[in-house]
């Protein structure tokens, strides 16, 4: 199969970046990423720039790639990364557009390639949780309501890929802080932190320059990893109770 | 015996109020909050002119005429419930525009194609109808509130004529209609994000505030839409 397209291609974080023409020959076995390795040879083999883009495990689960195919994060087939999508779901002639992450926080660094880490510093922001080392604690010691574990397992799915903010018409993160909120806050062993966590994230959040939630809802149809809407309502809600809930930190507590 | 000394400083004090301003998720709680309250109004205001409809009592009084004198009898009432109503536009509107800075700050360069997936007018243009809201309202006092446009032989306190005389003159039916458009899509995403944006995400509960939200936008809509076209219909007269 035959295929049109238009790449965004951009040297560095200073370089305003165009879109450049390329043609491609590629069978509906390969992958989407194999196909742009298929067209990097042949640039590489001219002399030519190959096209930047972010992969590793092309398995779906590490989160690094993404870009965005005709107006899609990860392309048209929903709920899987662009590393997971094969060219079966295209067909010979067809024309793509393929350009990077588009966000204030996400500055472009090269080609396809975009700064995701102003998600660790969210992450970071959020600190750690307090567990006792030592031996290991008897499995059974603590429970977890069977709903709560399995809302806490599908928010800590989220592979940090980006798609979500990609996807919102307000460049916002909050599926993603979200998801990290919730799947904490679900669980006992989240509890001592819960109220600094969600206000620390929420505030980093800010501070990275994502916008605000709309609840228009094109994150949770994009997201690679199912992360529902209902993160982002769990987000708002321990950030609102933290708000109310937050002391300050006293000297008493008793001698130790 | 030695005692060590330690210099404790005090944390930074934590404010609040402060720390739901700053913050985009703070932010739309009070617009959340703001809108419910707002939303209230607008139901009750529907209510009490339905009264339209039902023309004069035993007295000959037209019952709208007699309700705005009641409203208007108790003064604390009145401007307690006028100041709350702009302290709530002001807050609803300051977040609304300092948001959609921020929103155009997060998005610096555009998307050259982005397609929609899962959106819908009434989710993508919640700033803009809001803006036509806003309008509306200014218009809305400056007709019936005031008398000073559209109302020719404005008569205070006479209801029943300023509405059957008004909302057939001029730019009237057109800011009826546009407005009553504009805070129908308004209310049918925001009575659903209210939901989202305090916390409340169950599944079953943003489905059922997602189609409850529809329902009663379109109902609120069509209802204060009737008033201006029964009068243009000249089903109601004076
Ligand atoms: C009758 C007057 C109004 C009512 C009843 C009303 C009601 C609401 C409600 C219930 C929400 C949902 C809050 C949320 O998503 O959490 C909302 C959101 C919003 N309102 Fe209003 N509103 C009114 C007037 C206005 C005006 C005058 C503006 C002016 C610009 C405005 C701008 C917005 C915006 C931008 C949002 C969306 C917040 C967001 O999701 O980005 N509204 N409104
Ligand atoms: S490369 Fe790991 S998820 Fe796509």
């Amino acid at each position: 199969m035959k295929l049109t397209l238009d790449i965004w291609r951009q040297k560095g974080a200073s370089d305003a970046g165009r879109f450049e023409t390329y043609t491609v020959e590629a069978n509906e076995h390969m992958s989407f990423l194999e196909m742009l390795d298929v067209l990097n040879q042949e640039l590489i083999g001219s002399g030519k720039e190959p096209v930047a883009f972010d992969s590793d495990c092309r398995e779906g689960i590490c989160g690094m790639c993404g870009f965005v195919v005709n107006g899609v994060p990860h392309g048209p087939v929903d709920n899987t990364t662009i590393c997971q999508t094969h060219m079966r779901h295209f067909h010979d002639g067809e024309r793509l557009r393929l350009e990077p992450w588009r966000a204030a926080a996400f500055p472009v660094l090269k080609d396809l390639v975009v700064d995701r880490s102003a998600f660790d510093r969210i992450i970071q922001a959020g600190g750690f949780i307090s567990v006792r080392t030592g031996s290991a604690v008897d499995s059974n010691a603590m429970l977890v309501e069977k709903n709560k574990s399995d809302r806490a397992m599908t928010n800590a799915a989220c592979i940090g890929c980006g798609a979500c903010v990609a996807s919102c018409p307000n460049a916002a993160a909050a599926l993603f802080t979200g998801a990290k909120i919730a799947h904490l806050g679900l669980l006992p062993q989240g509890q001592p932190e819960r109220t600094d966590r969600a206000l620390n994230m929420v505030a980093q959040m800010g501070k990275e320059g994502f916008g605000h939630c709309t609840t228009i809802g094109e994150c949770e149809a994009n997201c690679p990893a199912h992360i529902k809407l209902e993160a982002i309502a769990q987000m708002n809600g321990d950030f609102l109770r933290a708000v109310f809930a937050k002391r300050e930190e006293s000297a008493g507590g008793g001698a130790g | 015996m030695s005692v060590a000394t330690k210099t404790v400083t005090a944390p930074p004090s934590f404010s609040r109020v402060g720390v739901l301003w700053a913050s985009t998720v703070g932010k739309k709680a009070l617009m959340a909050l703001t809108g419910i309250l707002l939303s209230l109004f607008v139901l009750g205001h529907l209510l009490g002119n339905l009264q339209l409809y039902f023309g004069r009592d035993s007295t000959g009084a037209y019952l709208i005429n007699k309700y705005a004198e009641f409203l208007h009898h108790n003064k604390p009432l009145l401007y307690g419930t006028r100041t709350v109503l702009l302290v709530a536009v002001l807050i609803h509107v300051i977040a609304a525009f300092q948001l959609q800075l921020g929103k155009g700050a997060a998005r610096p360069v555009e998307y050259h194609q982005k397609e929609s997936v899962n959106s819908t007018v009434s989710s993508r243009y919640m700033f803009w109808t809001g803006v036509v809201i806003f309008f509306f309202v200014i218009y809305h006092l400056l007709q019936l509130t005031l008398g000073v446009v559209n109302v020719p032989g404005f008569r205070e306190g006479d209801v029943f004529h300023n509405v059957t005389v008004g909302l057939r003159t001029g730019v009237a039916p057109l800011f009826y209609v546009v407005g009553m458009i504009g805070l129908g899509l308004h209310l049918r995403h925001g009575l659903y994000s209210t939901f989202q944006s305090l916390g409340a995400g169950n599944p079953a509960v943003s489905q059922w505030a997602l189609k409850w939200a529809a329902v009663v936008a379109t109902v609120i809509a069509l209802v204060n839409l009737s008033f201006p076209l029964a009068v243009l219909a000249g089903l109601v007269k004076g």
